[in-house]
C-alpha cells in the first residue's frame, strides 16, 4: 500500500476527484492547507498598508491504494491538476505499513 | 469675542415663517396669529404652544439613528478592520463607552454642556436632570420654534456617547479595558462637555438679544459647526493620535501582516453609519424642515462622492478600487460634511467629498507611515484631517455666493440674514480647529500619561499576542 499525498490548486479538487472516481479510488482525505513552494505569495493592500501574503491556499489530498494502483492515481493526479502555471503543486508517494477498517476489522487491501 | 457675529445658523423655517409673512402662517402655533409678531423670551407656558409634533418625531427618530452609529455601526466598522483576536473587544469597548456615557451625561454631562456657566463650560444647575421635565422646551435655530428639552437631552446624548468610541481605534488591539474606561469618564468630562458647550452652548434666538454674552466661547466667535465636526470629530481624533503614542505601536507593527479579519462587517458597519449619519446631520438642525431636507441631501451625497473619490485614487495608484477604500472614503465624506451639511449647497457638499478624499488619502497611506505612528484604524488620519477638512470648508461652501445658507444674525429680534465675508469665516473656522486641537489634544496627553503611569495602559507583550478577547473578556468572538 502506498500513501500519495498530493497538494493542488483548490479549484482543481472537484476535477481531481471525479477523476480518480473514474479509474476506481475509493476514498480520500482533503485537507485546505497553506504552504509555499516556487510559486511567490503576493502582496495586499489595506489603507496602503502593504502586507505580503507568504502563503498560498492550496488543497491536500491525502489517497491510499494499492501498490498495484499507485502509478495510475499518481498519473491521473498530475494530469488533471495540471494547468502549466507556477503553483500547480507536488505529489508525494510513502510507503503505508497497515491499515484497518475499524466498522469491521478487515486489514491492508481489504481495508481501503 | 465679537458680538455682532453669533453663530449663523440659517432656519429656514425662520425665514419662511417670520419674515416672509402671512404665507406659512398656519405653521405657526395658534397664539402667533393673534400677536402683531413673535414673541420675544417667550415664558414657559408660551414655549408649550410653540412645539411641532413633527419636530419632536424627527428629533427621536434622529437620537434612535445616531445611538445606531456607534452600536453597532461603529463596533462592526472597527472590529471587520482588526485580527480576529481581538474583534470582540472592540464592540465590548464601543458598547460599554456608550453605556458609561450615557450614565454620565444625565448624571452631571448635559448640565455642563447645556446650562450657562462660562464661556468655556457650563454649571451644574441640571446636574441630575434636575429642573427638566415633560414642561420644560429647548431653543431651536427658529425664533418661537421648540422642542420639548428631554428630546434635546436624548439627541445631544447619543452625541456625547458615540464621540469617546471614535477614539478607540486609534488604539487597537493594545490597550487595557478597564484604563481605558476611566480615561473616557475623564476626557468626556474635561474635553468633550467643554467643546460641546463653547461650540454649541446658546440661549437661543428667543433670548439671545435681551442676553448678548450667553453663549460658548467659539460659538460667541461666530465658529460654523452645523453637526460637531469640531465636537466630535476633531476631537475624537487628536485624542486618538495622543492616545496612539502614548501607548505605543502594536506587537509586530510593521513586521508582522495585520490584515482585517472581516472587510464584511466593516462594510455592514461603514454602510449603518451613513445611514445613521442622517440622524445625526439632519437631526443636527432640531427641526423638521426644508433646511433639514438639504442637511439629509448634503449628508447623502458629500459621502458618495468621497467613496468614488477613493475608489478612482486606489485605481491610479493600486490598479484595483478596493472595498475597505471605499468604506473609508465614505465615512472621510460623512466626517467633512458633517460641519457643512446645513451650510453647504448640494453641489458644495459634492465638491467637499470629492476633496476630503485624496487628503485623508495622503494621510493614511503615506503620512501615517512616514510618521511612523500605529493608529490602527485611521482615527486621526480619517476623523480628524476629514473633520479639519470639513470645518475649514464649511467657510467656503456656506457662502451664499457659492449657494450656501450663509448665517443668521441672531441679536436682532428677529434673526435677519448676517453679511457674509468668507476670509473672516475661514480664520474664524481656523481658531475653532485650533482651540479644539490644542484643548482635547492638552487634556488628552494629561490623561493617557497619568493613567499609564498609574494604572498601566497596556496589556503584556504575551497578552496582546494571545488577543485580547481572551485576555480582556475571557471570550471569543467566534467559536467555530
Amino acid at each position: 500500500m502506498k500513501l500519495i499525498i498530493a497538494t493542488i490548486k483548490p479549484f482543481k479538487l472537484e476535477e481531481v476527484r471525479e477523476a480518480l472516481t473514474t479509474i476506481g479510488v475509493r476514498g480520500m482525505m482533503v485537507t485546505e492547507i497553506k504552504g509555499f513552494g516556487s510559486q511567490s505569495g503576493h502582496t495586499e493592500i489595506y489603507r496602503g498598508a502593504e502586507y505580503a501574503v507568504n502563503f498560498v491556499p492550496k488543497v491536500k489530498l491525502e489517497i491510499v491504494v494499492p501498490d498495484a494502483m499507485t502509478d495510475q492515481v499518481v498519473a491521473t493526479i498530475a494530469k488533471t491538476a495540471k494547468t502549466d502555471k507556477i503553483g500547480d503543486g507536488k505529489i508525494f508517494v510513502l510507503d503505508v505499513e497497515s491499515a484497518l477498517r475499524v466498522r469491521t476489522g478487515e486489514m491492508n487491501d481489504d481495508a481501503i | 469675542m465679537q458680538l455682532t457675529r453669533p453663530k449663523p445658523y440659517l432656519a429656514t423655517g425662520l425665514r419662511a415663517g417670520l419674515l416672509a409673512g402671512l404665507s406659512t402662517l398656519s405653521a405657526l402655533p395658534a397664539w402667533a396669529q393673534d400677536a402683531a409678531g413673535p414673541i420675544r423670551a417667550p415664558d414657559v407656558a408660551a414655549m408649550a404652544g410653540m412645539v411641532d409634533k413633527g419636530d419632536t418625531a424627527w428629533m427621536l427618530v434622529s437620537s434612535a439613528l445616531v445611538l445606531m452609529m456607534s452600536i453597532p455601526a461603529l463596533a462592526l466598522f472597527y472590529g471587520g478592520l482588526v485580527r480576529t483576536k481581538n474583534m470582540l473587544s472592540l464592540l465590548m469597548q464601543v458598547f460599554m463607552i456608550v453605556s458609561i456615557v450615557a450614565v454620565i451625561w444625565v448624571l452631571y454631562g448635559y448640565s455642563l454642556a447645556f446650562t450657562a456657566g462660562s464661556p468655556y463650560i457650563g454649571g451644574l444647575s441640571k446636574a441630575f436632570l434636575a429642573g427638566v421635565s415633560t414642561g420644560t422646551f429647548s431653543a431651536t435655530f427658529s425664533n418661537n420654534v421648540y422642542i420639548p428639552e428631554y428630546s434635546f437631552v436624548i439627541f445631544q446624548m447619543t452625541f456625547a456617547c458615540i464621540t469617546p468610541a471614535l477614539i478607540v481605534g486609534a488604539f487597537a488591539e493594545r490597550v487595557k479595558f478597564w484604563p481605558l474606561m476611566l480615561f473616557v469618564v475623564g476626557w468626556v468630562t474635561l474635553a468633550y462637555f467643554p467643546i460641546a458647550h463653547m461650540v454649541w452652548y446658546w440661549s437661543g434666538p428667543d433670548f439671545l438679544p435681551d442676553n448678548p454674552t450667553d453663549y460658548g466661547l467659539l460659538w460667541g466667535m461666530g465658529a460654523l459647526d452645523f453637526a460637531g465636526g469640531t465636537v466630535v470629530h476633531i476631537n475624537a481624533g487628536i485624542a486618538g493620535l495622543v492616545g496612539c503614542i502614548v501607548i505605543g505601536k502594536r506587537v509586530g507593527f510593521n513586521k508582522e501582516p495585520m490584515p482585517p479579519h472581516s472587510l464584511t462587517m466593516t462594510m455592514i458597519g461603514a454602510s449603518l453609519l451613513w445611514v445613521g449619519w442622517f440622524g445625526f446631520n439632519a437631526g443636527s438642525n432640531l427641526e423638521s424642515n426644508g433646511l433639514t431636507a438639504l442637511a439629509f441631501l448634503n449628508t447623502f451625497i458629500a459621502t458618495a462622492a468621497a467613496a468614488l473619490a477613493w475608489s478612482v485614487l486606489e485605481q491610479v495608484f493600486h490598479g484595483r478600487p478596493s472595498l475597505l477604500g471605499a468604506a473609508t472614503g465614505a465615512v472621510a465624506g460623512l466626517v467633512a460634511i458633517t460641519p457643512a451639511s446645513g451650510f453647504a449647497s448640494p453641489m458644495g457638499a459634492m465638491m467637499l467629498g470629492f476633496v476630503v478624499s485624496p487628503v485623508c488619502y495622503l494621510f493614511v497611506s503615506k503620512v501615517k507611515a512616514a510618521l511612523g505612528y500605529d493608529d490602527s484604524l485611521d482615527v486621526f488620519g480619517v476623523h480628524c484631517v476629514g473633520g479639519i477638512i470639513g470645518a475649514l470648508g464649511t467657510a467656503i461652501v456656506a457662502d451664499p455666493s457659492m449657494g450656501g445658507q450663509g448665517w443668521l444674525d441672531y441679536t436682532q429680534f428677529p434673526a435677519v440674514a448676517g453679511t457674509y465675508d468668507m476670509a473672516a469665516q475661514l480664520i474664524t473656522q481656523f481658531k475653532a480647529v485650533a482651540v479644539t486641537l490644542i484643548w482635547s489634544g492638552v487634556v488628552s496627553g494629561v490623561l493617557f500619561t497619568v493613567i499609564k503611569l498609574v494604572f498601566g495602559l497596556r496589556p503584556t507583550v504575551e497578552e496582546e499576542r494571545q488577543g485580547l478577547d481572551q485576555v480582556s473578556h475571557g471570550e471569543s468572538a467566534y467559536n467555530m
